[in-house]
């Protein structure tokens, strides 16, 4: 079949035909960078942290009362606090080890800053953020240590939080030591921590994400050091891990054993994201929750965009197979078989879809680059823009299957009648 | 003669009910998703004090070495204790505070109470008639009681139910971290979004509430430690809450009111006189690099509106303008599929005004069932936005009688839009031709 009766019977609904393709591209543009957003955030909340998160929970609290945690005396009196509740914890049935973190990943506590190779460089080398714990909390999270050695308790120091003295040692993540050091020597070597305190890496752990998920850290979202420090202030935070399939009853029990051992705390009993004791999947949950529902919002619009463009193509086309059943049936009359008639229809259908791709790939490319001038954003890969073009053909023969059939179906016997 | 135009219009959309209902529902989503979307986006864009916040200033200085980290071009976003502590007390604006983000606990009486953890700010006496800040019972302290750091608290409704069981709690006492504080103020509902006093600590939006207001100095001396961010681009020398307050860190909101172009002026030459004193006094090593934005250029600039609300209010719109392409095509084909009836009716003496009359009217009831459905759809929506956006965000997406009349009338105004053409189309139907066809 020649393309040119077509194109002369389309030149006849010009509006309808500007329509169609118009749709079809606003609609590739907006599904293809909707998507793309999709993509993103499937891809963030997926990222591993580096830890073994089942049958892992947080215990938050604040003592009541607390020493300043400034002077030495009463750093000592917050170490003996903190100390207890971690033998508290241990005692707990169900209970396989309980660490001292002044964060964890995901948690949006950070505390971050610049790494150098030198004293007093003028420009950090990287950035990364510093994690406080004792000798527990390689094992508790259970991080892969690749390099190196663990902490063991003779290295645990303990101090204010304020205070700004580094231990000596240093396990750091795999990213950091690679970009302070790219030839895989950091094993060994010293470094600076914000500008002057010098510390060694004695160990590297294959991966930790920051506890930081904001802009703030993207780019350094994996570099992490680990100080073997318990550090003393007005609250304390400890990472349990429980036998599996205990993870539920331990945190009820905790919550119970801190309070016996000790009334003079807050331990949150908010019933959201406030709570003071949260598995680790909650905190997950929660850190993703955004971009989880940013994902769902994205995915119900581009639903409701395809199908209101599909049943724009059905209806439209059901209005001209309607106006051309005359015509259909003249075919038919003059030998045209029902597999003709179809193919018509497609023809006509992948024509115009075709020209409203072309136009929605550059509207698609121009959106891009707009939401990335505007918002962060990154360029979408061509992937996307090629799916979302054979999506949009696909989904043009499929709508235009039913009005084509219908059409097919014309009698033969329609040329015969007058209206 | 619209009532007729009612009838054939109700008629035509009879004859095909398929295509009525296509066109109903894409009206109806579209609309119901810019809405929904456009809901969040009005409950977070909105100015949260909008009667005073164009007299209301952030005084921002270049407190770090410029071309380092934490620093571009702009200065940084909050204060260090020494120069909030200088403008707090030349108190060059009509009203002016420094405040900081305190989270101690408050001890209830009564045994077997757990100790609670309060969130708040240690702020100046002004910060209250400034924000012209509500209160139920009593109200802020004075000048003096800042001066000599009195054990005074304002706190909110919800803590005064739940320490005190509610009513007028002036007088009483409260014990903060082991020490009596005696309640001066009761506050009424007062909530704002976003927390636009202090965003840099609040981030913005908060589910949490503000339930403890101290006087700064007092809350200094008992060593309440900061809850909010603290920024530093050196080591402090000195460890500790007071080694805190002896650094270059960052950390204290600042807020002034000035009253005035003339006033906002001075206030700037003040800033630039102050930078340039500290720079000759060697504090600072680099010339002057001031801010003074009112409260809606600074929410601007901190990025208040979170992006994630703008990019779906832009998508849903996207969505929207499809689903009116959609209508001119579904209305073109069927306004034109009734160009016999057309051409009778012209061919008696309808002018083209009673064409685009009667049309027009037809493609104005679609938008009012598509609007009828966009509003039970933007009600479902709104209720379960919730479900998708965090809790302090979505909570501020409020279904009320202007977002309702709105869309209303987005609806039948798009459809009435998107009319126009189908409209324009069948007026310029020939009789003669339909006629002689027939």
């Amino acid at each position: 079949m020649t393309l040119h009766p077509i194109l002369v019977a389309l030149r006849r609904h010009k509006a309808g035909v500007v329509l169609i393709a118009l749709q079809i591209a606003l609609t590739l543009a907006i599904v293809c960078n909707a998507v793309f957003i999709i993509g993103q955030r499937v891809e963030r909340i997926g990222r591993p942290t580096g830890l073994h998160e089942k049958d892992l929970f947080m215990v938050e609290q604040t003592w009541v009362g607390a020493p300043s945690g400034d002077d030495p005396a009463s750093i000592e009196k917050l170490d003996a606090l903190q100390r207890a509740d971690l033998a508290t914890l241990r005692r707990l049935p169900g209970v396989v080890s309980v660490a001292a973190a002044n964060t964890l990943p995901l948690t949006n506590n950070s505390w971050g800053g610049g790494v150098s190779l030198k004293p007093n460089q003028q420009n950090a080398t990287t950035r990364s953020v510093f994690y406080f714990g004792d000798e527990q909390l390689l094992p508790t999270l259970g991080l892969k240590l690749i390099a190196g050695r663990a902490f063991n308790a003779g290295d645990i120091v303990h101090q204010g939080f304020r205070d700004t003295r580094t231990p000596p040692i240093v396990i750091v993540s795999k990213p950091l030591a690679d970009s302070l050091f790219p030839h895989g020597d950091a094993l060994g070597k010293t470094v600076y921590f914000d500008g002057s305190r010098a510390t060694t890496i004695i160990g590297i752990v294959a991966r930790l994400q920051s506890s930081s998920t904001s802009s703030w850290s993207s780019g350094f979202d994996y570099n992490s050091a680990i100080e073997p420090v318990r550090l003393d202030a007005y609250f304390s935070r400890y990472v349990v891990r429980t036998r599996p399939g205990r993870e539920q009853a331990v945190m009820a029990a905790a919550r119970d054993a801190l309070y016996a051992a000790n009334p003079m705390r807050v331990i949150s009993d908010d019933p959201g994201d406030d709570n003071g004791i949260r598995s680790f999947a909650q905190i997950r949950d929660q850190a993703y929750r955004a971009d989880k529902g940013m994902a769902i919002l994205m995915g119900v619009i581009c639903l409701i965009l395809l199908g209101v463009t599909a049943a724009g193509i059905v209806g439209l086309t059901s209005f001209w197979v309607g106006q051309r059943h005359r015509q259909i049936g003249v075919r038919r009359a003059l030998g045209a078989r029902k597999i003709d008639i179809l193919h018509y229809f497609q023809i006509e259908n992948g024509l115009i879809a075709g020209a409203g791709v072309l136009l929605g790939v550059l509207l698609a490319l121009g959106l891009n680059q707009w939401l990335m001038s505007h918002y962060e954003m990154t360029r979408m890969p061509l992937p996307y823009l090629l799916t979302g073009v054979l999506a949009m053909l696909a989904l043009g023969q499929a709508a235009v299957f039913v009005p084509a059939r219908r059409a097919s179906n014309v009698p033969p016997v329609v040329a015969t009648r007058s209206v | 003669m619209f009532a007729y135009y009612l009838e054939l219009a109700l008629r035509s959309l009879k004859r095909s009910p398929g295509l009525t209902a296509l066109m109903v529902l894409s009206i109806g989503f579209g609309v119901a998703a810019s809405m929904t979307t456009y809901a969040v986006f009005r409950g977070v864009s909105g100015d949260p004090i909008p009667w005073k916040s164009s007299k209301l200033f952030v005084p921002q200085l270049q407190i770090f070495a410029p071309g380092r980290k934490g620093s571009d071009a702009e200065p940084q976003d909050a204060l260090d204790y020494a120069d909030a502590m200088a403008l707090q007390r030349d108190h060059r604006a009509t009203l002016q505070s420094a405040m900081y983000m305190i989270s101690p606990s408050v001890i209830p009486r009564g045994a077997g109470r757990h100790p609670i953890n309060v969130t708040g700010h240690a702020v100046y006496g002004e910060f209250f008639p400034m924000l012209d800040v509500p209160f139920a019972y009593g109200s802020g302290w004075g000048a003096d009681a800042d001066s000599q750091r009195a054990a005074v608290a304002v706190i909110s409704g919800k803590l005064n139910r739940k320490v005190f069981g509610g009513g007028n709690s002036v007088g009483k006492t409260l014990n903060i971290e082991g020490r009596d504080y005696r309640v001066v103020g009761v506050l009424g509902d007062w909530n704002p979004q976003p927390r636009f006093y202090d965003v840099v600590n609040t981030g913005g939006f908060n589910s949490g509430s503000e339930d403890l207001f101290l006087p700064f100095q007092t809350a200094i001396a008992a060593g309440m430690g900061n809850n909010g961010n603290t920024n530093c681009d050196a080591v402090p020398k000195e460890s500790g809450f007071v080694g805190l307050q002896q650094s270059t860190c960052i950390w204290i909101a600042y807020l002034a009111e000035l009253d005035g172009v003339a006033a906002v002026q001075r206030y700037k030459q003040y800033l630039d006189h102050y930078a340039r004193d500290q720079q000759t006094a060697g504090r600072f090593a680099w010339a002057p690099n001031n801010r003074l934005r009112d409260l809606p250029a600074w929410l601007d600039d901190q990025h208040v509106v979170p992006s994630d609300t703008k990019v779906s209010l832009l998508v849903a719109l996207g969505l929207l303008i499809v689903c009116l392409v959609n209508t001119v095509g579904l209305l073109l084909a069927k306004f034109l599929r009734r160009s016999g009836e057309i051409g009778v009716r012209r061919a008696l003496g309808a002018p083209r005004s009673s064409i685009y009359a009667q049309f027009l009217t037809e493609a104005g009831m679609i938008g009012a069932a598509g609007g009828v459905l966009g509003l039970l759809l933007t009600g479902v929506g709104v209720a379960s936005v919730g479900l998708v956006m965090p809790k302090s965000i979505a909570a501020l997406a409020r279904l009320d009688v202007s977002l309702l009349l709105v869309t209303l009338l987005v609806a039948v105004l798009a459809t009435l839009l998107a009319g126009l053409y189908p409209t324009f189309r069948a007026s310029r139907v020939q009789p003669a031709w339909q006629l002689k066809s027939n």
